[in-house]
């Protein structure tokens, strides 16, 4: 398992989103990816995008303003 | 063999509906919707503070979800470019591209369907919707321009069409689809009920900001003062936020209207030069384009105009440029019969 730090800060949404899902396309199940967010609706939208595509939201946290998601890949179908 | 299709995702009922329809058959469905930087979904919500009370969600998330689907989302930002400036089929009421977007998303969909080894493709086009890119005589053109043919399947409207090759190969039954056509929402609407489906949004107008007239109004400016058709995803993004006024044709002023806004702008403080008043509370400014000090004076007078000081003799503003050198500027706030009309986008 390997544990990486994506920094979305300034992108609006569906941005991070899409970076989001654009690097977890390149992780091995069971990795580990922290996505540091400025916009709220990162809130919404990325636990949203995993709940679609099977992977796991484990942490949200909220630091300066800043909003981190660490999120588990999940296993390929 | 399961017959897999792809389908575009707008957020809107209609592209809901059409994957329900064939979901029903049997067939298995990804979604995949495209940013091209003008969407409605997010942006505003996340920059003005009176709306983030309100959780705003991503329709074509939300959409996804109901369905049981997987959500392919694709920057399509840069290549988007290309239909904006230079549309074959023109624009539609305001700087909306309708049937060239069409043609090219269905073109990108078709790329990933070929990539993906799916079948064909799936949209919630209804004929005689929307007044150019959904009639009975452009659908043929998106089918032909985007090289899809006849492996389009528009289920709600299938009937009114010739039958493509997933309902001639029998993949899916054509007897199941649907003779939609017009401006009418109520078929839709009643069938939204028989899959149960509640709390869907209903999209005014376009998908885009680029249906918006206030909206286009503030790119046409744009690209009259750069003089040529450019945009960066950062001013595209800035023509949502704040007023804009253009005093010269040599510079216009972003002058935000409330915190968030302010908040937002401030982030783009190192790329523009700016403005914010000092001795009363008041917004922040951007200035794109250039001035000389006469313009500069100007400029800090209509800024002062819309801080608190605006019946204040006099106000104080810190201009600072794109290098964080500041300096002070004392203004009379321009009163209100000299801010022309024409000024403000
Ligand atoms: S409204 Fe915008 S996104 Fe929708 S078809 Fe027209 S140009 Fe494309």
């Amino acid at each position: 398992m390997s544990r990486y730090v994506l920094d979305c800060r300034r992108l609006l949404c569906p941005m991070p989103v899409i970076r989001v899902q654009d690097r977890i396309a390149e992780l091995e199940p069971g990795d580990e990816l922290e996505a540091v967010c400025t916009d709220p609706g990162v809130l919404q939208d990325i636990p949203a995008w995993c709940r679609i595509n099977a992977h796991e939201v484990l942490e949200v946290r909220e630091e300066n303003d800043e909003y981190i998601l660490r999120i588990r890949v999940g296993e390929e179908e | 063999m399961q017959r897999k299709a792809v389908a575009l995702i707008s957020g809107g009922l209609d592209s809901m509906l059409a994957v329900k329809v064939v979901q029903e058959q049997g067939i298995h469905v990804e979604g995949i919707n495209f940013f091209t930087g003008f969407c409605v979904e997010g942006h505003t919500h996340a920059i003005r503070k009176k709306d983030r009370k309100k959780p705003k969600r991503n329709n074509a998330l939300w959409v996804a979800e109901q369905l049981g689907i997987k959500l392919h989302i694709i920057d399509i930002v840069e290549e988007y470019k290309e239909v904006v400036f230079n549309p074959k089929y023109g624009y539609g009421a305001n700087l909306n591209p309708c049937l060239d977007c069409k043609i090219f998303m269905v073109k990108k969909a078709r790329e990933w369907m070929e990539a993906h080894g799916f079948d064909f493709i799936i949209t919630g086009e209804v004929v005689g919707q929307r007044p150019k890119s959904q009639r009975r005589d452009t659908m043929p053109v998106v089918q032909r321009d985007s090289g899809i043919g006849d492996l389009l399947l528009r289920p709600l409207c299938a009937k009114n069409l010739p039958p493509t090759l997933p309902e001639r190969e029998g993949w899916v039954d054509r007897e199941k689809l649907y003779d939609f056509s017009g401006r009418t929402r109520k078929p839709q609407m009643a069938l939204a009920r028989r899959f149960g489906f509640e709390d869907y949004a209903q999209p005014a107008g376009g998908c885009c900001f680029l249906t918006d007239e206030q909206y286009s109004v503030k790119l046409q400016d744009l690209w009259q003062a750069r003089g040529d058709k450019q945009y960066e995803m950062d001013d595209i993004m800035l023509l949502k936020v704040g007023r804009h006024i253009r005093p010269s044709p040599e510079f216009k002023l972003i002058v935000s209207r409330e915190e968030g806004e302010g908040k937002f702008l401030q982030g783009y403080r190192n790329q523009y030069p700016s403005l914010k008043t000092v001795s009363h509370a008041g917004p922040l400014a951007l200035i794109d384009g250039t001035m000389d000090e006469e313009q500069l004076e100007l400029a800090a007078r209509i800024v002062a105009r819309y801080s608190q000081g605006k019946n204040a003799p006099e106000v104080e503003l810190e201009y600072r440029d794109t290098g964080g050198a500041s300096r002070t500027l004392k203004v009379a706030p321009l009163p209100p019969h000299e801010l022309k009309k024409e000024w403000v986008l």
